[in-house]
C-alpha cells in the first residue's frame, strides 16, 4: 500500500545521497521522491511514495529521523491530504487523430505544450489517479515519450507544516553546488 | 573570536580536539594529512602510530569502549580512509562514540580521480552516523566540534570528518562558541509518555515470570544502579546480551547469564517460559533471538531503548519507549511494587539441572586442554578484575561462558559486525584508556594473525597487554559450522600458524607455549609480571565445540547441548 512521507531537510549537498543510501539499504521499496525549495531559505522538502506494509513505513520513518540532515518527517497518511503529479507525454497524433487527442486532453483539463507534425505533448497536473487515466486514455494512439515528476503532498487544512526549530545548515562542502541537493 | 587567520587548518583540528577533551589520537600520517601531522608537533596531544588503519580504529574503539570517552582517528586520503571502514562498520554495529579524521586531495582536484582521492564520505554513509567533507578552513572548527555531538548523542556512534588538503593549509580565526553545535539536538527522543510508564508498571505488577533482557545500552546510558535495583526491588533475574555482559555484576544473585545462540540452556528457557521481558537497552538481534516466530510466545513485552528504529523492529512489543534508559527506570522505580518471585527463581534453578555436571570446567584434569579451562582459570587467576578484549569466534564464546565480568566495561567484544582481527588493537586502546587497569587480549590463532602487527606498537608505545592466544589449529568456529551443518567437510578452516613464541620473541616480547593445564597458572603469572606485553600460546584441543548452541534459524529453547561424554572422548561428537 502506497504511503506518503514529507521529510524535511537541510539545502546541503550529499543529502539526497543520504536519504538514498538509507532507503536502498534497510530494502524500502520506494514509488516516488521529489524534492526542492521551500518558503524558507536553506530548507528542502521532499515527498517520497513508499510503497510498504504501515511497519515497514514506520521503520522508515524513524529510521529517517536519526540522519542529522533531517529536520522533520510527517506521515500525511492519516489527515486528508492534496497529492499532485505532473506528467508530459508525447503522443502520436498526425491530422487525422490530432482532433481527437486534443478532445480527450481537454477532458482531463490538459495542457497541449507542444504541437508537431505526427505527435503532440500534453501536460497535465492531477492526483496519481489522474494522471494514471490520462496515460491509460493516450495509449491506444501511441505513447512515443513520457516523463513524469512523481508527487508532490500537502495536507488540507490549517496547519504550520514547518518543521518547528529552525534548521541550522552547517556550512560545509560550500560552493556553487550548495544549492543541490 | 581569535584574531581572523591566525591559525591553519590543521592547527583548528587540534584546536578543535583538545578543547574536545582528546589525549590520544591513533593514526597514520599520508600525503593529504601531511599538514595536519606536521602542526601535531605544537600540541601535546599524544599520537599512537599504528601499523594499518584498521586497527587505527579498533583501538579507537576499544578505547571508547573501555573509558565512554570518544575514541579519535587520524589517517590520509584513498587508501589510508577505506581501510578505516571495517572498522567504522564494527563502531557503527556496536554504538561506539567515534571521530575519524581523513585528510583529502585539495579541493580543486575533487572529482578528478587525483593521486590518493577517494570519495570515503561517499563509501562511509552507511556506517557513520553521519559524515562531512570540509572544504574552507573556517568550517573545521564547527564540522568538528558537530560530530563529537553527533557521535557521543543519542545513540553513540562513528562520524567521519573529511578535509581537504587546502582546507588544512587556509588560515581562518578559531571562534569556539559560534561553532557550538544544535542539529544534534533534533532527535533528542521526547520523554516518555505517562500511559506507557503505567502501562509497563501494569505488566511488571502482574508478571509471574518476568526476566530482564539487559543489553549495551545499560553502560551507554550508565543505567546500571538502576537496573539493578529494579531487579532487586521486584525480584526480577535477568539474562545479558554479549555486549550486555558486565552491565550488571554476573555474579549477582539474580543474574542469569548470556541469552541467545551460545547462551546456557536455562537462560534461553527462562526466556522461552517468560510471561513478561522487560528489554533494557538491547535490539533483539538474530543472534539472541533463534526464529523469530516462536520467540517468547508467552511474554508480554516491554522494550525501552534510545533508537526508535530499534523497536518493534525485530519482535513486536506491548511497550516502546524510546528514551534514555536511565531515565525512564528513574521514573519508573519508585513505583515499582517490591515483590517475591522465589518460585519463578527456583523453577529457573531446577531447570540448571545437570547444566553444571556437563559443564567442562568442571571436568577432572584428563591431560586435555580446553579453552574453557583457560577462560574459567583465567578468571579465577585474575579475580575477574582484568579488562578482557576478545576476537571473534569460539574463543569469543567461551570467553563470554566462563569469564564472569562482573565490573562495567570490563568485556570489550566486537557483537554486531563479528570483526576478526579486532583483539590486539582494541586492547591497546582500552589500556591507553585506562592504563591502571589489567588488561587480557583473548584471541584465536585465525584472527590474531589478521592484525599481530599491532605487537610492535605496542612495544613502540610501551602498551602492557597480556595476549591469550587460543590454538586449535583452524577457524574453529566455521570449523564448528561445518561439522554440524555442513556434514564434517573442513573448507578452508585448517590454519597453520607460525611459532607464536618465536614471532613474540621477534618482536622483543616474552612469549610462553601452553599445553597442559597444569602449566596454566605459572604462565600467567609470568606474563602478568612482565613489563610490557607478553604472551602465551595455549594449544588447546583441536576438535572442540561450543555448547550449547542454538542452530541458525531455529528457536531459542531448540538447543544442541553440551555432551556429557566431551571428556571421554576428547573430541567433537558430531
Amino acid at each position: 500500500m502506497a504511503h506518503v512521507l514529507v521529510v524535511y531537510t537541510d539545502d546541503e549537498p550529499g543529502v539526497l545521497t543520504r536519504v538514498a543510501s538509507l532507503i536502498r539499504r534497510r530494502g524500502f521499496n520506494i514509488h516516488s521522491l521529489t524534492v526542492g525549495p521551500t518558503e524558507r531559505a536553506g530548507l528542502s522538502r521532499m515527498t517520497i511514495v513508499v510503497d510498504a506494509e504501515a511497519p515497514t513505513v514506520r521503520q522508515a520513518v524513524e529510521h529517517l529521523r536519526k540522519l542529522v540532515n533531517v529536520l522533520a518527517v510527517e506521515q500525511l497518511g492519516d489527515r486528508p491530504m492534496v497529492v499532485r503529479d505532473l506528467v508530459l507525454v508525447r503522443v502520436a497524433a498526425n491530422p487525422e487523430v490530432r482532433s481527437e487527442v486534443l478532445q480527450l486532453a481537454q477532458v482531463f483539463r490538459a495542457n497541449v505544450v507542444d504541437i508537431a507534425e505526427d505527435s503532440v505533448v500534453i501536460e497535465c497536473t492531477g492526483s496519481l489517479a489522474k494522471i494514471d487515466a490520462l496515460v491509460d486514455s493516450m495509449r491506444p494512439f501511441g505513447i512515443l515519450e513520457l516523463g513524469r515528476t512523481g508527487a508532490v503532498a500537502m495536507a488540507r487544512g490549517t496547519r504550520t507544516p514547518a518543521p518547528s526549530r529552525a534548521p541550522v545548515p552547517l556550512r560545509t562542502g560550500t560552493g556553487p553546488e550548495a544549492m543541490s541537493v | 573570536m581569535s584574531e581572523p587567520g591566525s591559525f591553519t587548518g590543521a592547527q583548528l583540528i587540534w584546536e578543535s580536539l583538545l578543547r574536545e577533551g582528546v589525549d590520544t589520537v591513533f593514526g597514520y600520517p599520508g600525503g593529504a594529512i601531511l599538514p595536519t601531522y606536521d602542526a601535531m608537533t605544537g600540541y601535546t596531544i599524544r599520537h599512537v602510530l599504528v601499523r594499518h588503519e584498521q586497527s587505527a580504529v579498533h583501538m579507537a574503539d576499544g578505547f571508547a569502549r573501555a573509558s565512554g570517552r570518544v575514541g579519535v582517528v587520524v589517517a590520509t586520503s584513498g587508501p589510508g580512509a577505506t581501510n578505516l571502514v571495517t572498522g567504522l562498520a564494527t563502531a557503527m554495529l556496536d554504538s561506539t562514540p567515534l571521530v575519524a579524521i581523513t585528510g583529502q586531495v585539495g579541493s580543486a582536484l575533487l572529482g578528478t580521480d587525483a593521486f590518493q582521492e577517494v570519495d570515503i564520505t561517499g563509501i562511509t554513509i552507511p556506517v557513520t552516523k553521519h559524515n562531512y567533507l570540509v572544504t574552507r578552513a573556517e568550517d573545521i572548527v564547527p564540522a568538528i566540534r558537530e560530530a563529537f555531538a553527533v557521535a557521543r548523542s543519542g545513540r553513540p556512534g562513528p562520524v567521519l570528518v573529511d578535509i581537504t588538503k587546502d582546507a588544512q593549509q587556509a588560515r581562518a580565526s578559531l571562534d569556539w562558541e559560534a561553532a557550538a553545535p544544535q542539529r544534534h539536538l533534533r532527535h533528542i527522543p521526547p520523554t516518555p509518555k505517562p500511559a506507557d510508564l503505567a502501562r509497563a508498571l501494569d505488566l511488571i505488577r502482574q508478571a509471574k515470570r518476568p526476566v530482564i533482557l539487559a543489553g549495551h545500552g545499560i553502560q551507554l546510558s550508565g543505567a546500571r544502579a538502576e537496573v539493578i535495583a529494579l531487579a532487586e526491588r521486584a525480584d526480577i533475574p535477568f539474562a545479558l546480551t554479549l555486549l550486555g555482559l558486565g552491565a550488571v555484576p554476573a555474579t549477582h544473585p539474580l543474574s542469569l547469564g548470556m541469552m541467545g545462540m551460545h547462551g546456557e540452556a536455562w537462560v534461553n528457557r527462562a526466556i522461552q517460559e517468560a510471561d513478561l521481558l522487560l528489554a533494557f537497552g538491547m535490539r533483539f538481534d538474530d543472534r539472541v533471538t533463534g526464529k523469530l516466530k516462536d520467540y517468547a510466545p508467552h511474554a508480554k513485552k516491554i522494550h525501552i531503548d534510545i533508537d526508535a528504529s530499534e523497536l518493534n523492529k525485530n519482535v513486536s512489543v506491548d511497550v516502546a519507549i524510546a528514551a534514555d534508559l536511565g531515565a525512564v527506570l528513574r521514573a519508573l522505580l519508585p513505583e515499582v511494587p517490591v515483590a517475591d518471585r522465589s518460585a519463578w527463581l527456583s523453577t529457573i534453578r531446577e531447570w540448571r539441572g545437570d547444566s553444571a555436571v556437563r559443564d567442562i570446567k568442571n571436568l577432572p584434569d584428563d591431560g586435555h586442554l580446553y579453552a574453557a579451562h583457560v577462560m574459567h582459570d583465567l578468571w579465577r587467576l585474575t579475580k575477574g578484575e582484568a579488562v578482557v578484549v576478545t576476537d571473534v569466534g569460539q574463543h569469543q564464546m567461551w570467553e563470554a561462558q566462563y569469564y564472569k565480568h562482573d565490573g562495567e566495561r570490563s568485556l570489550v567484544t566486537s557483537g554486531g559486525a563479528g570483526t576478526m582481527g579486532f583483539a590486539l588493537p582494541a586492547a591497546i586502546g582500552a589500556k591507553l584508556a585506562r592504563p591502571e587497569a589489567e588488561v587480557w587480549v583473548v584471541a584465536g590463532d585465525g584472527g590474531f594473525q589478521m592484525t599481530f602487527a599491532e605487537l610492535m606498537t605496542a612495544v613502540q608505545e610501551g602498551v602492557k597487554v597480556n595476549i591469550a592466544i587460543i590454538n586449535n589449529g583452524y577457524l574453529g568456529m566455521v570449523r564448528q559450522w561445518q561439522a554440524l551443518f555442513y556434514e564434517g567437510r573442513y573448507a578452508a578452516t585448517p590454519i597453520l600458524s607460525p611459532d607464536f613464541v618465536k614471532l613474540a620473541e621477534a618482536f622483543g616480547i616474552p612469549g610462553q607455549r601452553v599445553e597442559r593445564r597444569g602449566e596454566l597458572a605459572a604462565a600467567v603469572a609470568k606474563a602478568r609480571e612482565a613489563q610490557g606485553a607478553a604472551l602465551i600460546e595455549f594449544k588447546v584441543e583441536q576438535e572442540d565445540s561450543v555448547y550449547p548452541m542454538v542452530p541458525a534459524g531455529a528457536a531459542l529453547h531448540e538447543m544442541i547441548r553440551r555432551p556429557s561424554a566431551l571428556a571421554e572422548t576428547g573430541s567433537d561428537p558430531v
